[in-house]
């Protein structure tokens, strides 16, 4: 309709033809233990995206080619798998990704006053990543801990009973660790 | 066939006796001590049909929220001789529904007694394969679910040759990517084939053709840690432990503002108000209003309601439903409109996109109430959000997500309607909530 959307489209597809990044050896083990679990090696696709995930921090346009040539897919499928799912990242994320509960017991315990708090300190919005590339802020629908609410992963830790004191302290130190690293 | 056991009269709360207060898991010698895997053992040593009528019998309902028989789901599964071949069952452990937190407190603390079930179940549909369909975040119940197979694996629990007849059952762990709708069965079983999560046509039902296109049973987590008890203790010792129309015990939840929210195991059918005594009351200086009695997609109950038993029966009399059995409760400091937005927003995000209801709908919805909580409503849209219920309710989608999702606002409007109109007389949210800002912050959140 406008240029704007016919050059976004046609950098998509220039995006498409970009090279494969191949799997690395631990990938194409994890995946091809996965693919014995299932009649159809299709069926892997989810597990093929988390474990790329789980090494690279996110699913890249090259990564979802190299999943598709070895599941006998379409680049395409599995992009339509890896942008339906919440827990599969399509950008690059920080090394710690804070997702706060935005559920409804968290949010009638204080999620508001949390995702304030934490987005003026890291001065990022919610779905943005620090400069230092530490920390992401990504809202997230119930994490099933309302007994403990407000609550809110902080990469695989769960943390509880959240204040905007407490929220602040593990991105703060969050960031230190990047730091470190 | 002999339907009760004389040595088990004391288990009054089977699914939490193996439960410590500490947070550490049950260890397979802990949970054997104490009639662990015997259950499995009495099921493997009766024919197949016989734990199908057995557990039919002691009319287990489905504890994920629609209360259905689990035995007669079951029993849907054709013979192996009429349909020979590859049989699955699945359990649901996908739990996302807001608000509900039920099968991550028995999975972390008890992992064995839910494999148990499984085994149980995949025994009774004569599947040699069963799936444990755990939801995205649960990383501690991962964690202890696999040690628990590797386990119960390593003791010849699980595995080849586990009776005279050859039973042999593997047990798999998929852990999902994350998406609401992922609970509802024939999505769930998509989401399984490495598809994306839309729910499939019915029929053919899941227990003719699911997973793979081959017959499949697919239960909650909840309904599966009950399994082990009934084969053990007996029909008649489960139909004793409720108090109502219901058998055996539900795992009932608090979350809000009271002062010990959480989840305890009871009898089914135990009043609204002795729950909510449980969880020690609403923090000082609020009133309870509402609840919500079983997750985010149940409609809102009253003070009026308090007395009433929390069981199928009896809720659904009320006008909602029991659900889950985890309430979440409306005090008089939230705003009720920003709850029930916040619910839409929810839903409205989870849907799967698959049909029009759906899709329009909720987003039609979220924008309504995004105005009516900015004080930007008129009068006219109440009974338009009144019609949006009705245009996305039972009969007019795929699935139960739109219609679930209109069960907390159609009653908000009944319940609270005054708190409606006064944002609307008062151009602005009474409890000064500003949606506008949260939206914001939201709108370009999502799409990673």
């Amino acid at each position: 309709m406008t240029p704007i959307i016919a050059t976004d489209a046609a950098a998509h597809c220039a995006d498409w033809r970009l090279q494969i990044e191949p799997l690395n050896v631990q990938e194409e083990t994890a995946i091809a233990a996965e693919i014995t679990h299932y009649p159809q090696p299709q069926a892997a696709t989810i597990e093929a995206l988390k474990i790329v995930q789980q090494q690279q921090g996110w699913v890249s346009d090259g990564k979802i080619k190299a999943i598709a040539q070895r599941l006998q897919m379409s680049p395409d499928e599995v992009d339509s798998v890896a942008t339906f799912y919440n827990k599969i990242y399509r950008q690059p994320v920080g090394s710690t990704v804070i997702s706060l509960c935005d559920s409804v017991s968290c949010w009638i315990m204080g999620y508001q006053g949390l995702a304030q708090a934490l987005t003026q300190e890291l001065n990022i919005a919610l779905g943005e990543t620090t400069a230092d590339g530490a920390v992401t802020i990504l809202p997230t629908p119930c994490l099933g801990a309302c007994d403990h609410a407000p609550v809110a992963m902080v990469g695989d830790q769960r943390a509880h009973k959240l204040t905007p004191a407490s929220l602040i302290e593990l991105a703060r130190l969050a960031q230190e660790q990047e730091q470190s690293l | 066939m002999n339907h009760g056991q004389s040595s088990s009269q004391a288990v009054t709360l089977p699914l939490s006796q193996h439960i410590k207060a500490d947070g550490s898991v049950t260890s397979l010698a802990e949970y054997q001590a104490n009639y662990g895997y015997q259950g499995l053992a009495k099921a493997l040593s009766m024919s197949p049909s016989e734990v199908v009528d057995w557990v039919k019998n002691a009319n287990l309902r489905g504890r994920g929220g629609a209360g259905f028989s689990a035995g007669l789901k079951w029993s849907f599964v054709p013979p192996l001789e009429k349909l020979p071949g590859q049989r699955y069952v699945i359990c649901n452990a996908d739990e996302m529904e807001p608000g509900t937190f039920k099968d991550r407190w028995l999975m972390e603390h008890d992992p064995h007694q839910l494999i148990e079930g499984l085994a149980i179940a995949a025994y009774a549909v004569q599947a040699d394969t069963a799936f444990i369909f755990l939801r995205a975040d649960y990383d501690l119940c991962a964690e202890r679910l696999q040690n628990a197979i590797d386990e119960a694996l390593a003791a010849g629990l699980l595995g080849e040759q586990l009776n005279e007849a050859g039973f042999s059952l593997t047990m798999l762990m998929h852990t999902s990517a994350g998406r609401y709708i992922c609970g509802e069965e024939t999505a769930l079983i998509n989401s399984l084939e490495g598809k994306r999560a839309n729910p499939r046509f019915k029929p053919p039902f899941p227990q003719v053709s699911g997973l793979f296109g081959r017959p499949t049973v697919v239960n909650n987590a909840e309904t599966l840690c009950n399994l082990p008890h009934i084969l053990y203790h007996g029909i008649d010792w489960f139909a004793d432990l409720g108090l109502g129309d219901d058998n055996g015990t539900k795992i009932y939840g608090v979350s809000g503002r009271v002062n010990n929210p959480g989840c305890w195991e009871l009898p089914i059918g135990t009043t609204v108000a002795d729950i909510i005594a449980l969880a020690g009351g609403m923090q000082e200086g609020v009133q309870l209003r509402g609840f919500l009695p079983g997750g985010g997609s149940t409609d809102f109950l009253t003070r009026d309601h308090l007395g009433l038993a929390m069981d199928y029966g009896t809720i659904q009399a009320a006008g909602s439903r029991m659900g889950t059995g985890t309430m979440i409760l409306l005090d008089d400091q939230t705003c009720v409109v920003g709850m029930v937005l916040n619910l839409i927003q929810f839903f409205a995000q989870e849907s799967c996109g698959w049909c029009t209801p759906c899709r329009n709908g909720l987003p039609f919805i979220r924008q309504i109430l995004t105005d009516l909580e900015a004080g930007l409503g008129e009068h006219a849209d109440l009974e338009q959000l009144l019609q949006l219920c009705g245009y996305i309710g039972i009969g007019n989608t795929f699935c139960a997500l739109a219609p679930g999702a209109a069960e907390p606002l159609q009653s908000a409007l009944k319940y609270f309607r005054d708190d409606f109109v006064a944002h609307i007389e008062q151009g602005c949210c009474p409890h000064g909530n500003s949606p506008q800002v949260d939206m914001d912050l939201e709108k370009e959140a999502r799409p990673i």
